[in-house]
Order: C-alpha cells, then sequence, then structure tokens
C-alpha cells in the first residue's frame, strides 16, 4: 500500500487489517438494528451508537487523520442540522393536528403515521446520534491532544 | 430469583472496587464491569431494549473515560476540610436511607406491578400502532415528543461540549 | 423486598463517593454508579414474576408480560446520563489543563 508515511500512526498492522474487514458489516449492523426497532429489540438510539463505535473504531485504528478525511467535520455539522429540521418538521405535523404536508410532499398511497413513526424518527435518532457522538469523541480527543503538547 | 441477587452483588462488590481503588485506570474499568453487570440484569429481567442499550453506551463511555485518564494519574489524599467532609457525607446518607426506609414501606411488592396506563398499552398497542414491540409502541407513537425532547437534549449536550472543547480563543496568550 | 435494600446500597456508594472523594474522574464515576442504581430500581419496580419480555409474536398469545412503561422511561434516562457523562468529562479535561491537576481543593486560583 502507499500508506507508509502513515504506517506509523495508529495501530498495528493487524488491527489495521481487521478493520478494514470488519468496518462495513458493524455500520449494517447498526442500521438494522435502527431500523428493525418496531419489531424486535432495538431502536435508533442503540443504533446510532453502534455507528458512531464504528468510526470511533476507524478513528483507534488509523489515527485522527485518516478518519476525519473519510468523513469531514462540516459533513456531521450538515446532517445534525438536517436531522434535526426533520424533526422541526415532524412536530409541527403533530401539532397542526394532521398529516397535510406529506400529502402534498409524497405520494398519497403513503401511510403518514407508519412513514412519520417508524421510519423517519428512526432513522433522524440513529443520524443525530451518530454525528453527534462521533463529534463529541473528536472534541474529547482533539482537547487531549492539545494538552499533550502543553506539557 | 436468585441470579438477580448474585448480579446485584456483583455490581455493589466492583461499585466498591471502583470507589476504593488508589489508580485511576483501574477505576475506570472497575465501572466498565459495573456497566456489563447492569446490562446482564436488564436482560435477566425481561428488558432486551435496555441491555442492548446500556451494553453499547458502556462501551462509547469506556472509550472516552479511557482516553481522558490515560497517564493523568495523582495520589489523592484526605487531610483537608476533614471534619466538614464526614458530617456532610454522613448527613446525606442519613437523609437519604430515611427517605429510602418510608418509601420501602409504601412500595408494592417485588414481583407484583401495578398496571395503571401501561394496562392500555399492552391490551392496544398492537392494533393502534402496529408495531409488535411495545416498548417502541411507546417511545415512538404514544410518547413520541418525548423521544423528540431527548434528541433535543442530546443536541444541546454535543453543542456544549463543542463551546467548551474549542481551541480558539483558550490558546492565545500561552 | 431484599432486591430493593441491595439497589439501595447500590445507590449509598455512588452517593458515598461523590461526597467524600476528592478526584474529579472519582466523582464522574460516583455520578455514574447513581444513575445505574436510579435504572435499575425502575426497572425493578416494572418486574413481574414469571412474567415475558414486552414483544408481541405473529400467532401466539402472549400473556404476562412485564410493565413497558418504565422501560421506556428508562431509554430516556440512559441517553441522559450519557450526554451528562460526556460534558462532565469535557469540563474536567479542561479543568486539568488549566490547573493541571484533578484535585478539587486545589482548584482555588482566580485565572480568567
Amino acid at each position: 500500500m502507499n500508506m507508509h508515511a502513515k504506517e506509523e500512526k495508529g495501530m498495528t498492522l493487524i488491527v489495521k487489517t481487521v478493520t478494514r474487514l470488519t468496518l462495513g458489516f458493524i455500520l449494517l449492523y447498526g442500521i438494522y438494528i435502527a431500523l428493525s426497532g418496531h419489531a424486535s429489540p432495538g431502536g435508533g438510539f442503540a443504533g446510532g451508537v453502534i455507528v458512531a463505535l464504528s468510526f470511533v473504531h476507524i478513528m483507534l485504528a488509523f489515527g485522527k487523520e485518516v478518519a476525519l478525511k473519510r468523513l469531514h467535520s462540516n459533513m456531521l455539522r450538515f446532517s445534525i442540522g438536517i436531522s434535526a429540521l426533520v424533526f422541526l418538521y415532524i412536530v409541527m405535523v403533530k401539532f397542526s393536528g394532521g398529516c397535510m404536508p406529506v400529502n402534498v410532499f409524497f405520494a398519497r398511497s403513503i401511510s403518514c403515521e407508519i412513514f412519520n413513526n417508524e421510519v423517519t424518527i428512526p432513522l433522524c435518532q440513529m443520524v443525530i446520534v451518530s454525528a453527534g457522538m462521533f463529534t463529541t469523541f473528536v472534541a474529547l480527543v482533539l482537547l487531549s491532544k492539545t494538552d499533550k503538547d502543553a506539557e | 430469583m436468585i441470579e438477580i441477587h448474585l448480579i446485584l452483588l456483583f455490581m455493589i462488590t466492583a461499585a466498591v472496587i471502583a470507589v476504593e481503588v488508589k489508580d485511576l485506570l483501574s477505576s475506570v474499568v472497575a465501572i466498565g464491569s459495573v456497566g456489563i453487570g447492569l446490562s446482564l440484569a436488564f436482560l435477566v429481567l425481561k428488558a432486551p431494549d435496555l441491555a442492548i442499550m446500556q451494553l453499547v453506551v458502556e462501551i462509547l463511555s469506556l472509550i472516552i473515560l479511557v482516553r481522558a485518564t490515560m497517564r493523568k494519574d495523582l495520589p489523592f489524599s484526605i487531610s483537608g476540610r476533614w471534619v466538614f467532609n464526614t458530617f456532610a457525607t454522613i448527613f446525606f446518607l442519613i437523609v437519604f436511607l430515611t427517605a429510602a426506609y418510608i418509601a420501602l414501606k409504601n412500595i408494592q411488592s417485588f414481583g407484583n406491578p401495578v398496571l395503571g396506563i401501561s394496562k392500555t398499552y399492552i391490551d392496544k398497542g398492537m392494533e393502534m400502532t402496529g408495531a409488535s414491540n411495545v416498548v417502541a409502541a411507546i417511545t415512538l407513537n404514544f410518547r413520541s415528543l418525548d423521544s423528540l425532547g431527548e434528541a433535543m437534549a442530546l443536541l444541546t449536550s454535543v453543542i456544549g461540549i463543542l463551546a467548551v472543547a474549542r481551541r480558539i480563543g483558550y490558546n492565545k496568550r500561552s | 423486598m431484599s432486591v430493593y435494600v441491595l439497589c439501595f446500597i447500590l445507590f449509598s456508594i455512588g452517593l458515598y463517593c461523590v461526597l467524600r472523594k476528592r478526584n474529579l474522574i472519582k466523582i464522574i464515576i460516583g455520578i455514574g454508579i447513581m444513575e445505574y442504581a436510579v435504572n435499575l430500581f425502575f426497572i425493578l419496580i416494572g418486574y413481574r414474576f414469571e412474567g415475558r419480555s414486552p414483544i408481541y409474536a405473529h400467532d401466539k398469545v402472549i400473556k404476562n408480560m412485564v410493565d413497558p412503561l418504565p422501560q421506556a422511561v428508562v431509554l430516556t434516562s440512559i441517553v441522559i446520563g450519557l450526554s451528562v457523562t460526556l460534558m462532565l468529562i469535557a469540563v474536567a479535561m479542561r479543568i486539568y489543563e488549566r490547573y493541571k491537576t484533578f484535585d478539587i481543593t486545589k482548584i482555588n486560583r482566580l485565572k480568567g
């Protein structure tokens, strides 16, 4: 590989290879936990924390440059903001007492109750929790890094 | 129900070790074992959602605590403010134990819950929401605004952490 | 009843740790122990003997479910406890960077 310069950062070669192999499965498992929460144990928050743990996994194995290059911080802020706006939209639909905006924006055949509650809320919870937790982890690691430099 | 007693005794032992050990890293590992014991207790008490949630949250907070306390060890002494500290501890423990005793006399016995509104949730949750998991039906349908407020609390925490941990403006003088 | 008493003992250990110890990380750990005890107490109240977990199956009738309402409340409580813990860790690390110590009796200098 062309990563000889970055071979010093992070952990050993075995950990990096295993991380590269298992990363997709961890992401997929988190999305499955989040989306099947209404039929089996799980839910949006547990799935979101599992997705955040997969990013933390990259960061612990490869060092922070690779992880932040793969998932930029502007994208994190953007996804948190979009999910919060979708939550605001759901609350406005609930308070207006009906599902009128849903039927304007999407096809009429979608039942608004199922659309609002069992797909949209877990997805937004997953995005908010995973992006928020990973942002927190990055902030705390950067904080400890400046602490080490100050000494 | 002997297994829940065993798990609780394990949790109490690990908590005592976490409080009393001198090394910070050992203390953090002990608090992780308390969390794993809590996850097992949720599994025994028939709450699989909470078992998954507690396990995952425990792993994340353990990673962050280890990152925070790595190579920052310091001996802690109990020299200063000894009298005031002891009296405050004894006073608050007495207050808590009195309140716990009063609550323990009035609570229902273990294993026979009084089902108030949750009887409605159990009986009609399936046909009103279509979700076969009753906990998901409560958090996503009956009390969905509660769940949205929880997400807002998380967002507020993230904003606060980003404000505390920012580097611009803190390192300007040094 | 003895399960409730053990749960209260766990809470008392957390309260002792918060009030007695002088290390900031120990105080965060004590708050975590208290939070675990309260969550466990909620679930213990809703437990029922010979109960089943609150998930319906397709073709069979399930009676004797445990109380699902405390589980939904505790699901909220766990996430809020996680965010409180992370916030406390961030503040503690910032204090360590300023004062080079975790001891709460030595954090008394005024530094703007």
